[in-house]
């Protein structure tokens, strides 16, 4: 009996994406080997309201210092899912971006673009009973990064979510409609190109709030999970 | 099956800042660091270090692991093991998350408990996922501990491993003097190359 479907690697991007330069020494070479998923992989760290300060679904206010941060302001949401269109409830989804200019906090990014003093640029937030969650932040901005010449990060937002599992567990990006850069960006492209729409949010006239922010909706489907709980 | 996954994305280079963000003195908290213990936790204490390794055997400084295990009673703290038979430890989650780049050699460690076997004739063992950038996926493995000889050779899960790569999941024991310590490094490639799991 199943308790879990398979990784799906038509819609995940292979280890080794040679365009991708760092994946060449750090991509698992070898073969996965595979085992029965257990207890081990059947369940996974909970974490709920007691993780999440006031401000953490609000990325325009948690980091502010002395003013607004710079930017064009969007809302960001959606649903969490699993392969059957199950909504995956209370769980907790971080993200994390750069700045308007392109621009992360990250010491390491030495990128020459102002840091913003008021955007942190870190988030997180709780799925509700229904999958959904709820981001207010900034659009972030491209970035140039060394992977080969004229090299541009798309617009995007890093998510990572557990689900209700260990087993379920992704680390993705969010992109943004209409990028040009998509088309030049190795990490993206390295996605099958039959799944690589998944990755791409969608603007919503719904969403957007009027004199105030744009809306963007981002669906993330996870594993699915068969809820019963495995006997010993 | 009526949607198709999202598509996994390497965590990348800046991810402290969100996900690490106390261990690297950033402003934000943290759901949770390299201690999974206090002082009432049950269990015998240990160490965890070790380093991630790329295809030319150097430390990786921009990796973060992800711990997941079994109290010392071998059970899980989640709904789906309901085991009444092996009490949960309220003072043990059993989850921790450590990153490469604060420690001088680019180590990561986890101060935690030896745990339990969570099931009748398995070692007991540690679920590890590795994040990096220039992975696109995380990579699952096992840690199993050297002092386990008996239970490993029995294992279920280390029986499917080639016999001629287990050895790259069993942790070596040593006694420090600040206690119990497994080093448990990870070779992402070459000769050396971890075992990693699809399930």
């Amino acid at each position: 009996m199943s308790k879990i479907t398979p990784r799906d690697w038509a819609s995940h991007p292979a280890y080794l994406s040679p365009e991708y330069k760092s994946s060449t020494l750090r991509g698992v070479s070898r073969n996965l080997v595979e085992i029965d998923p257990e207890m081990a992989e059947l369940t996974g760290p909970a974490y709920g309201e007691e993780v999440l300060g006031e401000l953490d679904n609000d990325l325009t206010r948690n980091g502010r210092v002395n003013g607004e941060p710079l930017g064009e302001r969007i809302i960001v949401t959606g649903r969490v899912l699993d392969e059957n269109g199950n909504p995956v409830p209370n769980t907790l989804v971080e993200v994390w971006q750069a700045n308007a200019a392109g621009r992360y906090v990250h010491e390491r990014d030495q990128h020459d673009a102002p840091l913003d003093p008021n955007f942190l640029g870190s988030g997180r937030c709780l799925t509700n009973d229904k999958g959904e969650y709820r981001f207010m932040t900034i659009k972030p901005g491209a970035y140039p990064w060394g992977n080969h010449p004229n090299a541009w990060r798309p617009n995007h937002i890093h998510f990572s979510l557990f689900g209700p599992t260990v087993a379920t567990r992704l680390v993705t990006q969010m992109y943004f409609p209409g990028d040009p850069l998509l088309a030049l960006d190795p990490i993206f492209q390295s996605v099958p190109e039959q799944s690589r729409d998944r990755l791409v949010s969608e603007f919503s006239i719904d969403v957007t709030e009027e004199n105030y922010a744009l809306g963007y909706v981002f669906d993330i489907v996870l594993r699915g999970v068969n809820a019963t709980p495995m006997e010993a | 099956m009526t949607l198709k996954q999202t598509p996994s994305q390497t965590v990348g280079p800046y991810f402290a800042y969100c996900l690490t963000a106390q261990q690297y003195h950033y402003p934000f908290s943290q759901i949770a660091s390299d201690v999974l213990v206090n002082d009432d936790t049950r269990g015998e204490r240990i160490r965890i270090v070790g380093r991630v390794f790329d295809g030319n055997g150097a430390p990786i400084d921009d990796a973060m692991i992800e711990i997941w295990q079994a109290n010392a009673e071998g059970r899980f703290d989640h709904p789906n093991d309901a085991r009444a038979d092996r009490p949960l430890d309220p003072n043990f989650k059993g989850f921790g998350r450590f990153g490469t780049g604060t420690t001088a050699d680019n180590s990561y460690r986890f101060e935690t408990i030896k745990p339990g076997s969570s099931q009748e004739g398995a070692a007991p063992f540690i679920s590890f996922v590795v994040f990096a950038r220039g992975l696109m996926n995380h990579a699952y493995t096992r840690l199993y501990f050297a002092d386990e000889t008996n239970a490993n050779n029995a294992d279920p899960v280390l029986e499917k491993v080639p016999a001629d790569r287990r050895d790259t999941l069993i942790a070596q024991r040593s006694e420090t003097a600040t206690g119990v310590e497994y080093r448990f490094d990870i070779h992402m490639q070459g000769d050396q190359e971890t075992v990693f799991f699809d399930f």
